[in-house]
């Protein structure tokens, strides 16, 4: 048995711990991505092996919240993929305005930058002050950020672009106060985002929404569990109601994406329809 | 001394890479036995027409990596752009919108070490031309598990860089052209081990 056979070990071992001790249940998510995340926190928490941190997850609960901020890398931007914000506010903005009032779920939303494009898309088509945006994910750390909703300015000039490759008609940069090389985000814009606590593994429905955006979520997890989540997401959309994936991702292997019809193939956009999973 | 057979043949690549994918992937013949995953780095927002583009000449059908497809004996997967490209135990791929390493995505690194986790002594590892030092870690991986690398010779790559990079650890099997190459994987997977 080599060191990788015995890591494989200490990975289940992670994963027992944490859910047993903390009700965090990393089971059925995807094996390779875990084990590169559990071994890639190693230096941060000083182990050199996966079994030197179970003591810490088993006797310092203090260390849960980098442990989580850890196991869900948030990596995200603003206008990722412009050819879907495009498709959103070509497709799908004309259908959402037909709603008086608008719920907008954005799972998985880490930094907020992702939530943060979405209302300044609804903004530009006029539909923010009747629209609140949900944006959840497990990672504490990153909600905190994301309420504060601050960026250097660098990376709002890269996301600019993107932005106006969008389709976005005012400069990306007037969404932002600017200051000290920092922008922060339109409190008009800020006040229609909500951000909250949300674990897609454990947690039911809140509302009910008329799109979900969940991108690049899903495919952290196995088959079983992207079953329960489309089926949450299924009992969370209104009839008609929209769900936007990743880019390579879909809903065909899972018997609970059998409610969803495709809107858009290459883009990676669905509707639920009537029919049950 | 007992020889593992091998599994499944990944290959990685960049600056210069899809000529030298021209050249090796069509001389691999119509009865491969084995998977074939291939990691190239491309410029983001580059057309995802890959596969269509490897296809000519190819013998194997080439098709792009999806998330929880298994990998056929005798197609050429290739990693989709913008998503590292893992291996699930189970012989399945997956994909993770982690950030870049070694300032790209998908990472050779990545794709190999996943490949020496699942199947340890299985994995043959081919380097080919590239202008940074990804793949590196990931042939260390391959071959730390019994693994076999192949580096092409950086005299003959296009951009030197990535080859030389794996070299300097240590880990080549072999060095090579890039036709002898094509001969040294027909002859490890096609008659010697099976």
């Amino acid at each position: 048995m080599d060191k990788s056979d015995i890591e494989t070990i200490e990975i289940d071992l992670f994963v027992e711990a944490m859910a047993r001790r903390h009700g965090y249940d990393f089971r059925h998510y995807a094996k390779a991505s875990l084990r590169r995340r559990v071994a890639g926190m190693l230096d941060a928490l000083g182990c050199t092996t996966v079994a030197e941190m179970l003591p810490l997850i088993l006797h310092q609960p203090e260390l849960l919240p980098s442990i989580l901020s850890n196991l869900s890398v948030p990596v995200t931007e603003m206008f990722r993929d412009p050819p879907v914000f495009k498709a959103l506010r070509t497709e799908v903005i004309p259908v959402l305005a037909t709603y008086p009032r608008l719920n907008i779920w954005q799972a998985g939303c880490a930094t907020g930058e992702e939530a943060y494009s979405l209302a300044i898309l609804l903004a530009e088509t006029g539909l923010l002050e009747r629209s609140q945006i949900y944006a959840t994910d497990i990672n504490d750390a990153a909600l905190a950020k994301a309420e504060e909703g601050i960026y250097p300015a660098e990376i709002i000039t890269k996301y600019a672009e993107s932005h106006r490759l969008a389709g976005g008609s005012l400069d990306l940069q007037s969404y932002f106060s600017m200051a000290y090389g920092f922008g922060k985000i339109d409190p008009a814009i800020r006040a229609h985002v909500s951000f909250a606590h949300h674990n897609l593994v454990a947690d039911g429905v809140f509302c009910e929404v008329n799109m979900i955006v969940c991108r690049n979520v899903m495919i952290y997890f196995d088959t079983l569990l992207q079953n329960r989540v489309l089926d949450l997401f299924g009992q969370s959309l209104v009839r008609n109601g929209f769900l936007c994936l990743g880019s390579r991702e879909n809903v065909a292997f899972a018997a609970a994406g059998r409610q969803f019809a495709t809107v858009n193939k290459i883009l990676r956009i669905y509707k639920k329809t009537g029919g049950e999973a | 001394m007992t020889h593992h057979p091998l599994e499944v043949v990944v290959i990685g690549c960049s600056a210069g890479g899809i000529e030298a994918l021209h050249t090796l992937l069509p001389a691999l013949p119509p009865d491969f036995p084995l998977p074939v995953v291939v990691v190239i780095h491309l410029s983001s927002g580059a057309p995802t027409l890959l596969p269509q583009v490897l296809q000519t000449g190819c013998t194997l059908p080439v098709i792009e990596a999806e998330e929880r497809q298994p990998l056929r004996p005798g197609c050429i997967h290739v990693a989709a752009p913008d998503y590292h490209l893992l291996i699930e135990p189970d012989h399945t791929f997956a994909l993770s919108a982690d950030a870049k390493v070694n300032n790209s995505r998908p990472a050779i690194d990545l794709t190999f070490i996943s490949a020496a986790e699942v199947w340890g002594a299985g994995v043959l590892a081919i380097l080919l031309t590239g202008a940074s030092a990804d793949g590196a870690r990931g042939m260390q991986a391959v071959k730390a598990r019994g693994g076999i690398c192949i580096v092409q010779d950086p005299a003959t790559a296009q951009a030197p860089a990535m080859p030389a990079a794996a070299i300097a650890t240590g880990v080549a099997d072999h060095i090579a052209k890039l036709d002898e190459i094509t001969g040294i994987v027909v002859s490890l997977c096609c008659i010697s081990d099976r």
